[in-house]
Parts: structure tokens; C-alpha cells; sequence
């Protein structure tokens, strides 16, 4: 019925023009209805209730309490677990960031030339990308156990640590273990990016500049890198917001541990919610500076990254 | 070097590459059937990691079947916003279109463990507490910029002639969509629904923040089992359960590897 109704609409629409406009915006509202809805309701009255809940006493268990605007942000900006947690995830996020963005680049550069070969090792590359980062980080875990880990022995036998010992057992060692998890799960992920990149500089300028006599390694100084610069930056733009948020591999890896010495700014949320505060009004304080937070250095980024597109 | 000489090298080379990447899951499965000491598979090499999967907890089956649930609901979500979604953007003009739009893509600069919070007060408050079609809708709502822009996207590139035929044989707007425009961009289709699978199949955090144990999808139980044995961590069974999870996703993703490749190759990611 209602399709008839509409076909009616659009055939008259069709033969006279004029107004079609109305009709063409309920039509287009129609459409973007369900979009709308899931937007409003599952992304736009939560913020609002994210900003209300920061400035309410909130608990996890006895729910509003009423108002505490100011406190909740005083406390958490008090802890001085917030420190500790920002300078680690900050450490985490360049040393991940650091290794990750070469890695990929150099692997999308052995494998780009369609050869049969090269899918296959792209496909083995990529494997870990089907699997989440929580499975990912179990496996890692017992990867790393000293029960049942292959590593432990080869460390001990380097003399680097005793076989007993764990390699997540100290901060350093977790830190490094969790970036060497990191680094396996992601490499596929920004090969293909940069691939993507790569596929996009036009064949014909390095034809050019071979017959010009430049050496690969200066055509890839001198034309890869700086036409590469936008995909360099967009990959580099996820790497570092996504481990700004890192929250799973510590969670399940570290716990924040050992001495609080990985916790991350995301993993410090949870802990607030619900385990050492069980304060929803901290969390929700926390969480609101961590969006702001993420807006700016966001803005921040796009607006480098358009910059760096203009030239 | 000679070019004999440097291809071995490089075949050298490049395979253990990729032993290295294929390694840790190679490792998992054969530790998943290893006899693991004072654990479910004390003795000699067998399925009884498995066996002892199974009846864990609330049983394997229940929280798969907790993980099929929250992928299905997120997928079709994706799927039925996406795509009338996307076709909105790509073909009308009216009015607050560009504030939809904005609003959706919004929330990519937006941390999702900063919504989960409000989320798990305000899932309760419309009848999804610890529901897993609620943990669905927030993951399809977390997805949504990619994939509306995706889906905008592959509207945009069908040729308009189409559905103005189909529009002047009669068909009316909505049945043009659905006969004429879904099947025009099937490929972007299935690409949406590859990655919204391969995130709901294998998310934690989501469920973590608004399901009960009781109510836990896999990924969420295989972290729950490894805390709740006191001092020994059974090893077997975790690895058991990481290839039961990843079977699925590694399956599907090898047989729909290229749609996940020309995902990122249409610009989707960009943004």
C-alpha cells in the first residue's frame, strides 16, 4: 500500500518537477530515519548523560545521589594514579607507534607487486587481523606463561631472565611483550593501508625516473615518501588514537599491574567503575576528560593531516 | 649474487615472515591438544581441552551461542542503517542532512570507553540491561561510520540512469531500492558485513562494560574462566578457546579476503 502510494508520488514527481523538492526531503528523511534513531539514541543522549554523570556522586551500586559537580573532577585530577597512567599510555603509544608504522611500511613494500607468492605471504601477514585483540591478548598470555610458553626457556637460555620468572612480571617486560603482541595483530591491518597508498602513485614516474638513472633507493626518497605523506599520516592518525585507548591487551595481559605500572588512561576508567572506586561519577569525570581530550588531539591531527594534503 | 642465489634468499627470507605472523596460531592449536600438566589435559595429546570446553561454566554452546546472537543483531543493524542510510546521504536533499552526517561521523572522534559508561546506566533505563541485543546495537552503532560512509560511497558510484528506469517502469522509490539499488552494490554489502562480523564476533570490552557473566559472549568468558581458577591458570583450555574463536573468523575472513582488501582499496577507511 504504502509502496503504491509512493510510486504514485515518485511518478508524479518524475512528469512535473516542481514539487518535488518536499517530497524528495521526506523521502530522503525516510531513509535516514534509522540512522537518525540509532545516532540519538545510542550516541547523543548518552554524551549528554556522560557530562551529567560527571558532575553527579554516582555509585555503582546506589546510583544518583545527587549533585558533586566539582568533586569528582578534583578527585581524579588528585589520584595520582592519573599521572602515572597518562605517562605510561603516552610512553606505550610512541614506542608502539614507533615500531609499528616502519614495520608496516616495509611490508607493504615486499609484497605489493602481484606475484602469487606474495598473496600468499600477504595473507599470512594479515591472519591476525581476523582475530580480536582479547583473544589475541590470551593467546599472547600464555605465550609468554612460564608454565607453558615457548619464550621463557629461549630467555633464559640468552640469559636475559630465569625460566621461572614471568615475562609480564615486570613493567618492562609487560610493556615490551605488549607491543610485540601489538605489532603482530595491526602489521597486516596498516600493510594494507599503506598498500593502498602505494597503488595510488602512478607507475609511470618511477618508468621516468628510472630511465633518468635513479637509484631505488633515492626513488623511494624522493617519490615514495612524499607522495606516501597523506597515508603515512592517516595510518599514523589510527595508530596513535587507538593506542591512546589501548584497553584489553593491558586488561587482560597486566591488569595495570605490576604496581599500577601499565595501567592505562582507559584501563583507570574501568578500575574507577568498577573495581577499586565502584564510583560511576568518577568514571564518567574521567571519561569525560578523555573525550575532550581525544576531540582536541583529533582536530589536531586532522588538521595536520589536511594541511599536509594542500601542499 | 646470482638471480638463482638471490631468490632463495629471498624465498628464505619472506617464508619466515610469514612463519613468524603464522606462528603464535600454529602454537595455540598445538598446545590446545599438548597434555598440559595439573590442567584439563593432564596426560598425552588429546581433544581433552575441548572436552573440558565444553561444559565449562555456563557450557560452550551457551556462550557461542551469546556470541552468535550479538553478531547476527550487529550485523543486520549495520546492514539495514547502512544501507538506507547511505542511500539517503548519496541521493536526497533536505534539510539537517549534513547535521546527520556529522553527527555520525562524530563518533569516530569519540572514545568508546568514554560512552560506555552512560551506556550501561542507559541501557537499563529502555529494557536492554545486559542484553545482548543491546551490546549488538552499540557495536553496529560503533561501526556506523564506517560503514554508512562505505555504503554512501558505493551509492554514489551507481549510475542514476538506473533507478530513474526503474522509477518511469513504475517501480516506486523504496521498491527501487530494494530490487534495483541493494543489488547494485553487493560487493560493499558484503565488505560491511565481513568487518562488522569480524568486531562483534571478537569484541570484549562492550560486554565487559554491559553484560553479566551470565549472560557473557565467548571472548568475554574465555577472560572470566582464566581469572576464576584460583593460582593455576589452565593454559589448555585458554588455548582451546582461542581457536574455537578464532576458527570462525579466521574461516570466513580467508574466504572473503578480497572483499576486506577492496574495502580499504574504495577509500572507505579515509574518511
Amino acid at each position: 500500500m504504502a509502496a503504491e502510494v509512493a510510486a504514485t508520488a515518485v511518478r508524479r514527481a518524475v512528469r512535473t518537477p516542481s514539487p518535488r523538492g518536499r517530497k524528495d526531503a521526506l523521502r530522503g528523511w525516510a531513509f535516514v530515519a534509522p540512522t537518525a534513531i540509532l545516532v540519538v539514541g545510542l550516541f547523543i543522549v548518552p554524551i549528554g548523560l556522560v557530562a551529567f554523570m560527571s558532575g553527579s556522586d554516582w555509585s555503582l551500586m546506589g546510583g544518583n545521589r545527587g549533585s558533586n559537580f566539582p568533586d569528582n573532577f578534583t578527585n581524579v585530577l588528585a589520584d595520582p594514579l592519573l599521572g602515572q597512567s597518562v605517562s605510561f599510555t603516552l610512553r606505550y603509544t610512541l614506542l608502539t607507534t614507533l615500531i609499528l608504522m616502519p614495520i608496516a611500511f616495509l611490508l607493504a613494500l615486499l609484497v605489493q607487486e602481484a606475484r602469487r607468492w606474495n598473496n600468499v605471504l600477504r595473507t599470512a601477514i594479515l591472519v591476525p587481523s581476523a582475530l580480536g585483540i582479547a583473544s589475541s591478548s590470551l593467546l599472547f598470555y600464555a605465550l609468554y606463561s612460564p608454565q607453558v610458553g615457548p619464550l621463557n626457556p629461549i630467555l633464559d637460555q640468552l640469559g636475559l631472565m630465569d625460566v621461572r620468572e614471568s615475562i609480564l612480571g615486570t613493567a618492562n617486560g609487560a610493556l615490551w611483550a605488549t607491543v610485540v603482541l601489538v605489532v603482530w595483530r595491526f602489521a597486516g591491518y596498516y600493510m594494507i593501508l599503506t598498500m593502498v597508498g602505494l597503488q595510488a602513485i602512478p607507475g609511470d614516474i618511477y618508468e621516468a625516473a628510472s630511465l633518468d638513472g635513479a637509484s631505488k633507493v633515492t626513488q623511494l626518497r624522493k617519490i615514495t615518501l612524499p607522495l606516501l605523506r597523506p597515508t603515512i599520516a592517516m595510518t599514523m592518525i589510527l595508530s596513535i588514537t587507538g593506542s591512546l585507548l589501548a584497553f584489553d591487551q593491558f586488561y587482560i595481559l597486566t591488569k595495570g599491574g605490576p604496581n599500577n605500572e601499565t595501567m592505562t588512561i582507559v584501563l583507570l576508567i574501568y578500575k574507577y567503575a568498577f573495581e577499586t572506586k565502584k564510583d560511576l561519577g568518577m568514571a564518567a569525570a574521567l571519561s569525560v576528560l578523555v573525550l575532550v581530550a581525544l576531540v582536541v588531539v583529533n582536530l589536531f591531527q586532522l588538521r595536520a593531516l589536511r594541511g599536509r594534503d594542500k601542499d | 649474487m646470482t638471480t638463482t642465489s638471490r631468490r632463495v634468499v629471498y624465498y628464505v627470507l619472506t617464508g619466515l615472515l610469514a612463519l613468524t605472523f603464522l606462528l603464535p596460531i600454529a602454537w595455540a592449536v598445538v598446545n590446545s591438544v599438548s597434555p598440559n600438566p595439573a590442567t584439563s589435559q593432564a596426560d598425552g595429546y588429546g581433544l581433552g581441552n575441548y572436552a573440558a570446553l565444553v561444559g565449562y561454566g555456563e557450557g560452550l554452546w551457551t556462550y557461542l551461542r551469546n556470541s552468535l546472537i550479538i553478531s547476527v543483531v550487529a550485523v543486520g543493524t549495520a546492514l539495514v542503517v547502512a544501507t538506507t542510510g547511505g542511500y539517503g546521504f548519496a541521493r536526497f536533499s533536505f534539510r539537517g542532512k549534513n547535521i546527520v552526517f556529522m553527527s555520525v561521523l562524530a563518533i569516530l572522534m569519540v572514545p568508546y570507553a568514554a560512552l560506555l559508561i552512560p551506556l550501561s546506566v542507559w541501557l537499563g533505563e529502555i529494557g536492554l540491561q545486559n542484553s545482548l541485543v543491546g551490546v549488538g546495537l552499540v557495536l553496529a552503532l560503533f561501526q556506523l561510520p564506517f560503514s554508512t560512509f562505505m555504503m554512501r560511497n558505493a551509492f554514489e558510484a551507481v549510475p542514476r540512469e538506473l533507478e530513474e528506469a526503474a522509477l518511469l517502469d513504475g517501480c516506486g522509490t523504496f521498491r527501487a531500492f530494494w530490487r534495483i539499488m541493494i543489488p547494485a552494490v553487493r560487493a560493499p554489502l558484503v565488505t560491511v558485513g565481513l568487518f562488522v562480523f569480524l568486531i562483534a564476533w571478537n569484541d570484549f570490552m562492550v560486554p565487559l562494560y554491559l553484560l553479566g557473566a551470565d549472560n557473557a559472549p565467548l571472548p568475554l568468558a574465555m577472560v572470566n574462566m582464566r581469572q576464576q581458577v584460583m593460582g593455576v591458570i589452565d593454559y589448555g583450555l585458554t588455548t582451546a578457546g582461542v581457536v574455537v574463536l578464532a576458527i570462525p573468523a579466521v574461516v570466513l575472513f580467508l574466504s572473503l579476503q578480497k572483499y576486506y582488501i577492496k574495502g580499504f582499496t574504495s577509500g572507505a577507511v579515509k574518511g
